[in-house]
């Protein structure tokens, strides 16, 4: 048993599915398009606030965000994305010590 | 080629011959012994798999997960205490859709500690949506082990292959071996599903599947199931057309006139057998089944063949704890429930923790059997043990 069905077809676009017999055998989503629709940022508690003047552009940040949420702009950070930022701080941590141009704030809801 | 193996042997033979891509292991009594085989054709250059002697068993089918997602053929073997720690990721195996194939060599489960037979382990994970197949033997599970690999490639369902701990995975049995060419050929190429590795086609996989997608996805997964039956059919069927070598989803002995029957699964099947052919032998009608595949639950078989008896025995080598015998009783029971006539079925519990059985115990149940056979079923005690003090 391959794939059982497609379920990006131009007719079921506003419903991500339609039926089970529309799966992709094995949960797994081959639409990457449809992924990004779903922000995944929302439940956020702390978040990220990067500062321009302090970042010495290593790219760590960007390296370790494990939802690629450092947005890179003609090779310099220029941010994070706060669609997909799930606010873990694992760019705050690897942040070199000396620099500290990510601090970590209670997310305002 | 005829050749003396142990059930562990025998597997780590045939894995030898698969040649998986990926072998992840972690030791555990009784099933050390066929990856610390394999671990020596690795060290031999017999084989081309990537060995990962990882830390744990849950590891052990994480890497096994991880290898399959990857594209890659991915097999491993463990018992008891093992499988329990892989119970998170059989879960995760299986929803992922990837045809892994697990050996388990039966053992209890602790607490006390034991490192003897019995099914506790493998049947404890009957829920995790693995394809599961009993062995009786060396034989059957060197067949089985390499009928798993099409099987579970075919199904894209994990497969688990168990022997009995000690009773067949320490004792050495003659058994006949495919040449490496036609185990080759056999199983073929592995044509994976997905693969995680390539990049010119990314996907995202086991994603979160919140209240409004969980359920449509098991609904999928559990159609998977539903199929499996076609498939173990169709590779066995091919396996003793090509090899003559005939595997049974539910093998029966002498019951075509039998009115009495017992049920069981693994090497006590063998023991059994004995049992059946000394009574035949005093003209008593009794046969045996032995099943083999406990999931998918082999239903059109069971019923066919266990609605015209007068009364089944199941022997369980479980303890269900659940007040109302094992799995294996519940599951044949519930499965006989929709004929209009069936047997009554009596609950066996034997050989927990490796207590030994022998053929004259499974005597005494057949006669034991045939004295209730014209009882009014409401009046027998259903739950019974072998030899318990
Ligand atoms: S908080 Fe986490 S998710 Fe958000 S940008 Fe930093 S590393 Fe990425
Ligand atoms: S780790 Fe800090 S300094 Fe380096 S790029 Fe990111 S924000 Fe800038």
């Amino acid at each position: 048993m391959s794939n059982t069905g497609n379920a990006n077809e131009e007719s079921k676009k506003e419903c991500l599915i339609i039926s089970w017999k529309d799966l992709t055998c094995g949960a797994l989503v081959r639409d990457l398009k449809r992924i990004k629709e779903n922000k995944t940022g929302t439940w956020r508690s702390l978040k990220p606030i990067w500062n321009k003047e302090k970042c010495v552009n290593c790219y760590r940040c960007w390296m370790f965000c494990p939802d690629g949420a450092v947005i890179i702009e003609n090779d310099r950070v220029v941010g994070i994305n706060y669609d997909y930022c799930k606010g873990c701080g694992i760019c705050a941590k690897e942040c070199p010590k000396k620099v500290q141009a990510i601090i970590m704030e209670r997310e305002e809801k | 080629m005829i050749l003396a193996k142990t059930g562990n042997e025998a597997i780590a033979y045939a894995m030898k011959q698969i040649n998986p891509d990926v072998v992840a292991a972690y030791p555990i009594t009784p099933s050390t012994e066929i990856v610390q085989i394999f671990s020596s054709y690795v060290a031999d250059g017999e084989v081309d798999t990537e060995f990962v002697p990882v830390e744990s068993e849950h590891s052990a089918m994480s890497a096994c997960i991880a290898a399959a997602a990857s594209g890659a053929r991915a097999m491993t073997a463990t018992s008891a205490q093992g499988l329990a720690l892989m119970h998170e990721m059989l879960f995760i195996a299986s929803g992922l859709r990837l045809p892994i194939v697990l050996c388990v060599v039966n053992r209890a489960l602790s607490a006390p500690l034991n490192i003897h037979c019995d099914h506790t382990d493998s049947l404890a994970s009957r829920d995790s949506g693995w394809i599961q197949i009993f062995c009786e033997d060396a034989q059957e599970a060197y067949d089985t082990t390499i009928c798993a690999i099409k099987i579970a490639e075919k199904s894209f369902l994990p497969v688990m292959v168990t022997i009995d701990g000690f009773i067949i995975s320490h004792c050495m049995q003659r058994i006949e071996v495919l040449s490496d060419e036609e185990v080759k050929s056999f199983i073929g190429e592995y044509k994976p599903n997905y693969n995680l590795l390539d990049v010119e086609n990314p996907i995202t996989l086991g994603p979160a599947c919140l209240p409004d997608s969980f359920f449509e996805h098991k609904r999928a997964q559990a159609e998977g199931m539903n199929q499996a039956l076609r498939y173990i059919e169709e590779v066995f069927k091919e396996y003793k057309e090509r090899f003559n070598r005939e595997l049974f989803i539910l093998e029966e002995y002498h019951t075509k006139d039998a009115e009495v029957g017992i049920l069981c699964m693994g090497s006590t099947s063998g023991t059994a057998k004995i049992a059946v052919d000394n009574l035949r032998g005093k003209g008593y009608q009794v046969g045996l089944f032995k099943l083999r595949v406990f999931r998918p639950i082999a239903v059109s078989y069971l019923q066919r063949s266990l609605k015209n008896l007068k009364i089944l025995g199941i022997l369980e080598r479980m303890e269900g704890l659940s007040a109302f015998g094992g799995p294996l009783f519940n599951e044949v029971r519930s499965v006989l429930y929709d004929e209009p006539e069936r047997p009554i079925i009596i609950s066996y519990v034997y050989g927990l923790g490796g207590r030994e059985i022998t053929p004259e115990e499974i005597e005494e149940v057949f006669l034991e059997l045939l004295s209730l056979k014209n009882k009014k079923r409401e009046n027998i005690e259903k739950f019974r043990y072998i030899n318990v003090r």
